[in-house]
């Protein structure tokens, strides 16, 4: 089995009828059941959230900027540590990712291993 | 913060929108009844972080906190800019206006006491006298119950623009009449306290008797009625006999919410359901605020409804209902709530306990339910009763176009085929 992060991008354009409690917190169920279901399966190793703020750091100089974090709709809400026979394995494992209906991406990316 | 192992996380019931009740009672307390939109928005931000971050990490040890953390911190940062400041009024003004006095205020307030406090007075806010009472209700599920003007609108089986155009109605209101988040005096509390309980039974009889809305929202219309009148009992203030009445009528009536409805929706009638359906800590809990509510000189039509049901809720069986006693309370009833739907309970009541054709005198002498559907099914059932299955079909051909729901429909079209049958 290989590692993949699996990278998630925006899912933030939630439709105005989904914004109620009771929608947004029956919308987190299908979160749980997805991470329960990787967990039970042995392919969940962890994942974080993001905080939709930041600095860059670029340059020789290493110049500070303030990020375009907050208005991106492609910000990076958080990541999975998943494992993966293959790149198509992985790929499958987002079937149940509950975002796609607000316009969410994964960016599904192999960790390179360290072949000595 | 680790996701439990075994079990897929099952938040608590209804804990974004309990929550995000309790929260906008406390922010639009903090911020002023005016300002109410912009407590909205920082409730919806917190459920918002809450929901991205708690997707990757769980729910946390106390989700509750957390959701006034946030909510706090938002208010905070709110309240320090000039412009926002500007446009708060009310009690808490001066203590905004300070950093010194803004976060120990903002903290003071989402205290748990405080938050029943807040609530208590939010219902009262909602429901005064100066607003209509279907903007009262749509405002109460707004604000107090969490519900999405798409969810409200579902539950009444009418459009958002309606719900909308009542809430700004009540918005309206609340600005012309300069409606605060006060508790009313002394003086005030009884009559002010009659609308709110007029509201919340409402409420209820929407979610009990709206057999078109989807089952599952009208038992939580049902909860929550019950959930914001239990609010009242629990503060001294407000635990008077006639709330204990409605709300020990509301635990009777609820108690049958599952026996009601059959696997296909469709209605079952007190007579035919499962009685070992019943559920019976409400019923008892249903006595309790009975016993409760047998105080003090005030008896009201919530004392009395409360009662028959208590009747209904205590027969083993149908048959061996406590007739005569339901007559009595109903004859109680119509001296201090007069109307024709009183005489129609009490001529369905009479039928049963004497004869069909008695039920049919009583029915007819009552003027003023032409239009309404189970006035002429009553008369239908106790004519099909007295063997008359034409003057029955007569009746449930007029009482079916009088109803828009399909569950009733149906109840009627069986009966008509019983009029066809042999």
């Amino acid at each position: 089995m290989e590692k993949f992060m699996l990278i998630f991008h925006g899912g933030s354009d939630i439709a105005p009828e989904m914004k109620s409690p009771e929608a947004m917190q029956k919308h987190m169920q299908k979160w749980f059941a997805w991470v329960e279901k990787l967990r039970k399966e042995g392919r969940y190793e962890g994942g974080e959230p993001l905080e939709p703020r930041g600095k860059f750091v670029s340059g020789p100089k290493q110049v500070v900027t303030d990020g375009p974090f907050a208005e991106s709709k492609e910000l990076i809400g958080g990541y999975f540590i998943v494992t993966a026979k293959d790149m198509d394995d992985a790929v499958a494992l987002t079937k149940d990712y509950p975002d796609f209906i607000f316009n969410g991406k994964v960016q599904v990316r192999p960790v390179q291993k360290m072949d000595m | 913060m680790e996701l439990p192992d075994e079990k897929v996380q099952q938040l608590a019931g209804h804990l974004f929108r309990h929550e995000a009740g309790k929260m906008a009672a406390v922010l639009t307390r903090l911020l002023g009844f005016q300002n109410i939109e912009l407590a909205e928005d920082i409730v919806q931000d917190a459920l918002l972080k809450a929901l991205n971050t708690w997707k990757y990490q769980g729910i946390p040890d106390n989700p509750s906190a957390w959701l006034y953390r946030t909510a706090k911190n938002k208010a905070i940062d709110l309240l320090r800019k000039q412009q926002v400041l500007k446009k708060i009024e009310g009690e808490l003004v001066r203590e905004l206006k300070s950093e010194w006095t803004l976060a120990p205020t903002v903290q003071q307030l989402f205290l748990e006491n405080e938050i029943e406090d807040s609530q208590l007075r939010m219902i009262f806010a909602c429901c005064h006298p100066a607003i209509p009472y279907e903007s009262q209700i749509a405002l109460t599920l707004k604000t107090l119950c969490g519900l999405s003007v798409n969810e409200i609108a579902r539950g009444f089986l009418t459009t958002e623009e309606t719900i909308s155009k009542r809430l700004y109605r009540a918005k309206e209101k609340i600005r012309s009449e300069k409606i605060e988040l006060e508790a009313p005096s002394e003086g005030m509390l009884s009559t002010r306290l009659d609308a709110v309980l007029h509201t919340l039974y409402l409420l209820f009889n929407e979610g009990y008797n709206s057999s078109h809305a989807e089952m599952l929202l009208r038992q939580d219309l049902c909860a929550d009625a019950i959930r914001l009148c239990m609010l009242l009992t629990q503060q001294p203030k407000t635990n008077l006999p006639k709330v204990n009445a409605l709300l020990a009528l509301m635990c009777f009536q609820a108690s049958r919410l599952d026996a009601r409805q059959a696997d296909d929706g469709s209605i079952i009638l007190l007579k035919n359901q499962n009685r070992t359906l019943w559920n019976q800590e409400l019923i008892a809990r249903g006595q309790s605020y009975l016993n409760s509510a047998a105080s003090g000189e005030e008896l009201t039509d919530y004392h009395l409804e409360a009662a028959i049901a208590a009747c209904h809720a205590l027969a083993p069986t149908f048959e061996q209902t406590d007739w005569p006693q339901i007559l009595n309370l109903y004859q109680l009833l119509s001296t201090i709530k007069p109307g024709p739907i009183v005489d129609l309970n009490k001529a369905i009541v009479t039928g049963y306990m004497q004869s069909p054709q008695r039920g049919i005198d009583e029915l007819n002498k009552i003027n003023g339910l032409e239009n309404h559907y189970l006035y002429h099914t009553a008369l239908g059932d106790f004519y099909l009763q007295a063997e008359d299955k034409q003057r029955a079909t007569l009746c449930y051909q007029l009482a079916l176009p009088l109803t828009t729901s399909n569950q009733e429909k149906q109840l009627i079209e069986q009966k008509m085929r019983l009029c066809e049958i042999s």
